[in-house]
């Protein structure tokens, strides 16, 4: 009798055959990452300087980027607004800059389809500039060049992150679809 | 990386439609939160209620982080000191010494105030804090420079209180929830504070750089008198924080003053204490002519 290879029914995200996957989790979890993402800051001190990268946004852009069409074009609506009531941005920063970034990231999609780790970088790193760029503007601040060249760690450090989180998301993403219970 | 076929609309009517109304919800989305931004720029308090409920959700979150945040920098502190533990008893000893020079310097000084005191007929208490809690979140990630504290309208918190550590000057209340409350940092670029010498009385304006610097500007321009290392506090005008408490020392000198670094780094700080508006009468008036130097419209 012929005999199939052990891991000819399986694929990275485990056997394929009596795969249940739990859909509350399916569509939980980046919602419930980005949003955690966007507290997270909140709560650690960094009074000198902004420090930290704007991870829930930084969040949404892995997700988009990694999962496209998961998360709807508008997305950048109720989660902007939430990220707002954290982030000590005038409110509606983060709404108008986080719909104007999934816009853009489909926009740019639709453009180039094939596309691989590098040009996500890249375009990741763009929208990193440019949204720390305008989220500068808007915020209230008068804008003087020390205060431009405080800004400059936190856009080093994001860009520099969004590899690290682009794996973190890969691993959530594994998560999301694995399988939750056995049928039968 | 392709995006999946599923994706394109191709020729299905259906499938453009749902295209196109994700753009046009996107779009107005992005509308909304250009109004809603324009608003808040507009009147800054206007959202404060929705974002007060927010930081009153997180806040039992950022006590358990300060806990631990004072936690672990005494934990470094403490290794620290055991290297160093020699060299700085030697010089501990030192400074002891001339401390209690000072100290009976001092004394004779207080003894001076007091008599001078009596015959002015002042009465001045120590000033009783309104409350006393940690600093549990702040804004990490915007250039605006705001720390969020764990008491609010409940504890007797009202906006205007200056927020103050045992070192010095942290800020002033900014907005007021129900257990908690936003401060705006002396960093911030919309935060100003008359600040004198502590020597003399050298009035100036201490405005927040933004990058964890203070400007100290000379009211009185001409010959800059300021010098290295020069320290000041605060002079009591505008009615908001009472004189005489440490906010920066002077470490650059510049045409019209100078470049200060804080003297109380909040994010070294344990715990803050609010204390009441020094003169809630003259800090009113005083907001009349010059909104733009105490609030500088900022939220």
């Amino acid at each position: 009798m012929e005999r199939y290879a052990p891991g000819a029914r399986s694929d990275r995200y485990g056997s394929r055959i009596n795969r249940a996957q739990s859909p509350w989790r399916a569509l939980t979890v980046p919602y419930a990452t980005i949003m955690l993402a966007s507290v997270l800051p909140f709560i650690l001190l960094a009074d000198v300087m902004p420090l930290l990268p704007p991870l829930g946004y930084l969040m949404l852009l892995g997700w988009r980027i990694m999962r496209p069409g998961l998360l709807p074009l508008w997305v950048g609506v109720p989660l902007g607004a939430f990220d707002d009531l954290f982030s000590g941005q005038p409110f509606g920063s983060a709404i108008l800059l986080w719909s104007v970034a999934m816009i853009t990231l489909e926009i740019i999609e639709s453009r180039f389809p094939w596309r691989g780790f590098w040009q996500d970088w890249l375009s990741a790193g763009l929208a990193i500039f440019l949204y720390l760029a305008s989220a500068m503007l808007v915020s209230g601040s008068q804008i003087t060049l020390p205060l431009v060249l405080a800004a400059l760690p936190q856009l080093l450090l994001s860009i520099l992150l969004y590899p690290i989180l682009a794996q973190a998301i890969a691993v959530l993403d594994r998560f999301r679809l694995s399988r939750s219970r056995r049928i039968g | 990386m392709a995006p999946p076929s599923s994706r394109r609309s191709g020729f299905s009517k259906k499938a453009q439609y749902s295209v196109f109304t994700g753009y046009l919800f996107a779009s107005l989305g992005a509308l909304l939160g250009l109004g809603l931004l324009v608003l808040s720029l507009w009147q800054p308090s206007t959202f404060a209620p929705l974002r007060g409920a927010a930081q009153d959700a997180v806040a039992p979150a950022g006590e358990g982080t300060a806990a631990v945040r004072s936690g672990t920098g005494g934990f470094f502190d403490s290794i620290a000191g055991f290297w160093n533990a020699g060299v700085q008893n030697k010089e501990l000893r030192e400074e002891v010494e001339i401390a209690r020079i000072r100290l009976a310097e001092a004394k004779a000084v207080e003894a001076e105030n007091e008599r001078l005191k009596s015959l002015l007929a002042l009465a001045e208490g120590e000033i009783e804090p309104v409350a006393t809690t940690r600093l549990i979140g702040s804004s990490s990630t915007s250039s605006r420079r705001f720390a969020y504290i764990g008491v609010g309208r409940v504890d007797g918190v009202t906006v205007g209180m200056p927020v103050r550590s045992p070192r010095g000057v942290v800020g002033r209340v900014l907005e007021v929830a129900r257990g908690s409350s936003r401060v705006l940092l002396l960093t911030d670029s919309e935060s100003v504070l008359p600040v004198r010498r502590a020597e003399d009385d050298t009035v100036a304006f201490a405005e927040g750089r933004g990058d964890g610097l203070l400007r100290i500007r000379l009211i009185n321009l001409g010959l800059n008198p300021l010098k290295e290392g020069d320290v000041f506090v605060t002079s009591g005008a505008g009615g908001y924080y009472r004189p005489g408490v440490a906010v920066a020392i002077l470490t650059e000198l510049t045409p019209d003053g100078g470049i200060a670094r804080l003297i109380a780094d909040p994010s070294a700080t344990d715990f803050v204490s609010v204390e009441p508006v020094y003169e809630p009468v003259s800090a009113g008036t005083a907001e009349l002519p010059e909104t733009q130097t105490l609030d500088g419209g900022s939220e």
